[in-house]
């Protein structure tokens, strides 16, 4: 590798600082690898043989995390696929389309991006107390479906795409719908792909709202599941054990960051950068 | 056929608002109703089994009267303190090193953007792991320095800067990728121009680069203090807002008044105390934004 014109010390410093930012999950690989009762004995040998795949033979005969995984693969799906079909149409009728009250309904809309979840959050549960929905993929998938910034997204998108192509289409006599799903949808595939990146990680990686919704443990998503065995810190299967689901939680989404890292850093940066 | 053609025109105008309707029955349930009643239910006093009536601000001046939850009104501010000034800076510094083309560059970028993707309770899962007192990574380097290590999550003074390093190797990414795209606006022009007048790196730095990234500086605060601000699963998973409440952030607080003691009213009354300051920060990010577009 040829480091050019960056200053040494600079250089020095930020290989440090990448180290350091991975050292901490290796520390937490090498330790999914070593037997609790060595663990508890001495941390130390961490450093040194045996290691040994007893914990992640636990986790997998356990099965409950496979549950819990299947449960965030479900909700986030979901919740992607709900987003990007409310946000394409919404913002297809918000870029496109003349209704009585249109631009009155897409400041409103607007307005909701800066409400954030804790404001809501209270009320939200005690609707879907009221309707006894807790503990349905209903419930966990819901509330992320009003997220605003996706009709944002794709109104802008919509927006940016010339007037003359549903011009085109109108005059071969295209109905709004078609234009719509056979004309302009293609076109916002770019959009699509950021949204969706967006949403799934987001709804992969939510916390509180599940944490309040799913109370059963059979309907617990990843992060609610390796939190409620995080708890109980002292009593768990072991350092061992916490450490290799750790390590099933967090690797496939690293994994998939080292695939789509281009796409996952602009659909972060652009969501914040509203 | 001229008076057919306005009242066929509006028919076709309703039938256009049905590509927005889906969305706003969601946006209506699930943000519309739920800030109304979340409003509403900061008035009463309400709990598990309902709602007892209304009891005006009554929830509002309990509140500034109590001395838990105006600790974690100050707990919440030192946070921010702590993370969104360091966050800046760091992510500058990074950006300003990795914004070359090289293939380092690039393998260091994805480090640093990778414990993003992470979710909070894998990272609090990977802190406590660290800073353990008799098995955690720090323990473990401390002895081997001869030192006594330290229980940092146990300590009142050190808990909350421990979160807060937690925090900040989890969050460090975005602001970097902000700054990293601000300076791929730097027109190119500018530095051609300081090489030519021979402007050694700190000037052509402080004169060009800084000036230049001035407002996404502001707006990465901003949206720092934003999140930052929202603070709750890294206290929740790591010392339950303990020892003492020196961690317990306000969404900690609303939190346990609402699901843990089943005071609803009481905790959004809270919530609206956070939504303004959230809010309040919201209205400084638009207003550095729409000016940046109007330049």
């Amino acid at each position: 590798m040829r480091f050019g014109r960056t200053h040494p010390v600079a250089l020095t410093l930020i290989v440090i600082a990448a180290v350091l930012m991975m050292v901490p999950l290796f520390w937490v690989l090498a330790l999914s690898f070593k037997a609790n009762a060595a663990l508890m004995a001495d941390t130390n040998s961490v450093f040194s043989l045996p290691y040994t795949l007893a914990n992640y033979r636990t986790l997998f005969g356990d099965g409950q995390v496979f549950r819990w995984i299947m449960n965030s693969l479900i909700v986030s799906l979901g919740m992607t696929a709900g987003v990007l079909i409310l946000s394409s149409l919404a913002g297809y009728g918000f870029a496109r389309l003349d209704f009585p009250g249109r631009s009155v309904l897409f400041v409103i809309v607007l307005l909701g991006l800066a409400v954030p979840e804790q404001a809501v959050i209270i009320a939200r549960h005690q609707m879907l107390s009221l309707v006894s929905m807790h503990n349905t993929y209903g419930a966990l998938i819901l509330p992320g479906l009003s997220a605003p910034f996706g009709v944002f997204l794709m109104t802008q998108y919509f927006r940016a795409i010339p007037r003359d192509i549903d011009e085109a289409a109108l005059l071969d006599g295209a109905s709004r719908f078609k234009i719509f799903w056979k004309v302009l949808l293609p076109l916002t595939i770019p959009a699509q792909a950021t949204l969706g990146i967006f949403t799934f990680l987001s709804a992969w990686n939510d916390y509180w709202w599940p944490l309040i919704s799913a109370t059963n443990k059979q309907m617990f998503t990843l992060t609610v599941g390796i939190a409620s065995t995080q708890m109980n810190f002292a009593q768990t299967e072991g350092l061992g054990f916490l450490m290799a689901q750790a390590v099933l939680a967090g690797l496939p989404i690293l994994i998939v960051y080292l695939f789509f890292q281009k796409y996952i850093v602009q659909a972060v940066a652009g969501a914040a950068g509203r | 056929m001229a008076s057919l053609t306005p009242r066929r025109r509006r028919a076709t105008d309703w039938t256009n608002a049905l590509f927005v309707l889906p969305y706003l029955i969601v946006f209506v349930a699930m943000i519309v109703v739920p800030l109304a009643w979340g409003m509403w239910l900061s008035t009463t006093k309400s709990d598990l089994f309902g709602t007892e009536g209304f009891v005006g601000l009554t929830n509002f001046v309990r509140l500034f009267g109590d001395p838990i939850f105006l600790q974690t009104v100050w707990n919440t501010f030192y946070f921010v303190l702590l993370t969104v000034p360091l966050l800046a800076v760091l992510g500058l510094a990074l950006a300003l090193v990795l914004n070359r083309q090289a293939r380092w560059a690039a393998v260091l970028r994805t480090i640093f953007f990778a414990s993003t993707v992470l979710s909070v309770t894998v990272v609090t899962l990977v802190w406590r792991l660290v800073f353990l007192p008799d098995s955690g990574l720090l323990s473990v380097v401390t002895r081997a320095l001869g030192g006594t290590p330290i229980a940092f999550l146990n300590d009142e003074t050190l808990a909350m800067p421990a979160i807060a390093i937690t925090t900040i190797w989890w969050c460090i990414g975005l602001p970097m990728v902000l700054f990293l795209a601000a300076l791929q606006q730097v027109p190119r022009a500018l530095y051609e121009a300081a090489a030519l007048d021979n402007a050694s790196r700190w000037r052509t730095l402080t004169r060009i680069t800084l000036p230049a990234i001035r407002r996404t500086f502001a707006l990465v605060i901003i949206i720092e203090v934003i999140l930052q601000f929202q603070l709750f699963g890294q206290p929740q998973l790591m010392t339950l807002g303990g020892p003492n409440n020196a961690t317990r952030p306000i969404v900690l607080f609303i939190y346990e008044t609402g699901w843990r003691q089943w005071e609803l009213g009481y905790a959004s009354a809270a919530a609206q105390v956070l939504f303004a300051m959230i809010l309040i920060a919201a209205m400084v990010q638009y207003w550095l934004s729409s000016r940046r577009e109007a330049r």
